[in-house]
């Protein structure tokens, strides 16, 4: 079977296991949105004071989004050793973590597409504009957040305190990646807006580098 | 609700791999950090046999069946499979190992048919849902098709595992205590099980506990103490006797013949 087969045949599976269940996505859209609120009661949601945090603030939103689904991406194999299920068939064991990593990559676009408008409303800031963008520094960024928290959530898995070793792992890992996604992020939301092409290259570089990493050492991740 | 698994004779199952892997183990040892679970054993297993892996907890036989499924690697030592004479790489073992484990290796919020298409067509198995229907059938669960796996009894789990574990009609079966959860009837039915595919030349792997009905077609016994081998019948000896004697020390049904 071909790498891209099996992962979407395990993508269709974490889309429907989850779509099914709707905990992690309930939860975590309930959980940022909250974030999201709090903030704004810290400061005055001025138009030129929203575009200084804003973007910060929106990053540590989706940050504790990743947190949560993050987590659960390989903890829910441990329920019955599905993972011993996965790892037996014969298939590339990287396609294991690219379903896993595309499908936590959709449920955080879908998370941060959700929030994006209650962002925009509560912080005063003129999104659609400069929407297409905004989009592109999402998917660049969360793609990073995606491939480093699922592969962290691998190995996390099957360690002892499991639930305090992956933000241990993951946040010093993804602070270049939050940084790069949170400065591209002020440059759009800047008047007037302005795509910075440094930071989208570091972005890109960062995912590429990342994503052939973990197909390297996609399978000794998964081994006991 | 469920109906109770349909004998061999009728399940309409699929035939098991008409040939079986060959297995040989060289020094194989495994560490898991200071505690050695496997020291160095030798092993060969011919195609066809249905080989009894007997000893007390912690004596290596589920690491021993997680090598030879490649869930692990060992930390030293050699395993090769064969098949009608040629050597199989590694990768292409998985796709004739068919495994029923400790677990049932089974989604819960999935479907039983969900599940087994799921796993189907990880194995590039040709029409999926046709197999899935296959499958459920002989371990009669296709009343319960499209119910979630949670909503079902530990046998039923079970039972529906073995299906899993046969869809892809392995050449080498890996069983690892499948009897455990299973009522009377469904211990019947595995033993029959097992003994028709060893019949069909199917290699057979078990682990077990004291002596039960899914030993009936067992061939061979092999004991393991502390990761050694201490006790084998070999392939023409009596492995009856090796696990009675298993039973009696494992404080088994010693009385069972």
């Amino acid at each position: 079977m071909t790498l891209a087969r099996a992962t979407g045949v395990i993508l269709a599976k974490e889309l429907r296991t989850e779509f099914r269940s709707r905990e992690l996505l309930g939860t975590t859209i309930v959980f940022v949105l909250i974030v999201i609120v709090l903030f704004s009661f810290t400061f005055n949601p001025t138009s030129s004071e929203s575009r200084r945090f804003g973007p910060g603030l929106l990053w540590l939103a989706f940050l504790f989004a990743g947190s949560l689904m993050l987590q659960s991406s390989f903890l829910r194999e441990q329920t019955n050793d599905t993972l011993a299920a996965l790892r037996l068939a014969p298939i590339d064991p990287f396609s294991i973590l690219a379903g896993k990593m595309a499908a936590n990559f959709l449920f955080l676009i879908l998370v941060e597409v959700m929030l994006l408008p209650v962002f925009a409303v509560l912080y005063n800031v003129a999104i659609f504009p400069v929407l297409p963008q905004l989009l592109l520094v999402l998917a660049l960024g969360t793609i990073g957040l995606a491939a480093t928290g699922t592969v962290f959530s691998a190995v996390a898995a099957q360690a002892r305190l499991r639930e305090l070793l992956l933000p241990l792992l993951l946040l010093p890992v993804l602070a270049p990646v939050l940084i790069a996604s949170t400065e591209a992020t002020i440059g759009v939301l800047r008047d007037p807006p302005e795509l910075s092409l440094v930071w989208l290259t570091f972005l890109a570089c960062f995912d590429v580098v990342f994503l052939t990493a973990a197909w390297m050492v996609g399978e000794y991740l998964l081994e006991e | 609700m469920s109906t109770p698994p349909a004998s061999p004779a009728n399940s309409g199952q699929t035939d098991a791999a008409s040939r079986g892997l060959t297995i040989q183990f060289n020094e194989v040892e495994k560490r898991y950090g200071m505690r050695l679970a496997l020291r160095g054993v030798t092993l060969g297993i011919a195609a066809g046999e249905c080989v009894a892996l007997v000893g007390h907890n912690g004596s290596g036989k589920t690491t021993l069946l997680k090598i030879t499924a490649q869930l692990t690697q060992p930390s030293r030592g050699k395993i090769a499979f064969h098949a009608e004479g040629n050597p199989l790489s590694l990768e292409e073992v998985k796709s004739h190992v068919g495994m029923v484990g400790h677990h049932t290796l089974l989604y819960e919020e999935l479907t039983a048919e969900e599940n087994l298409i799921f796993f189907a067509k990880l194995f590039g198995l040709a029409d999926p849902a046709e197999k899935a229907r296959e499958a459920l059938a002989p371990v009669g669960l296709s009343g319960r098709a499209t119910d979630v796996v949670r909503t079902f009894s530990r046998g039923m789990r079970q039972r529906l595992s073995i299906a899993r574990a046969l869809l892809a009609s392995p050449g080498l079966l890996l069983l690892d205590e499948a009897g455990t959860g299973l009522d009377p009837e469904g211990q019947h039915w595995l033993g029959t099980t097992i003994a028709r595919l060893h019949d069909s030349g199917c290699t057979i792997l078990m682990s077990t506990h004291g002596r039960n009905e899914t030993q009936s077609a067992v061939t061979r016994a092999i004991r393991l103490d502390g990761g050694k081998i201490t006790h084998d019948s070999g392939a023409g000896g009596n492995a009856r006797e090796v696990l009675v004697m298993a039973a009696v020390r494992d404080g088994g049904e010693a009385g069972a013949s």
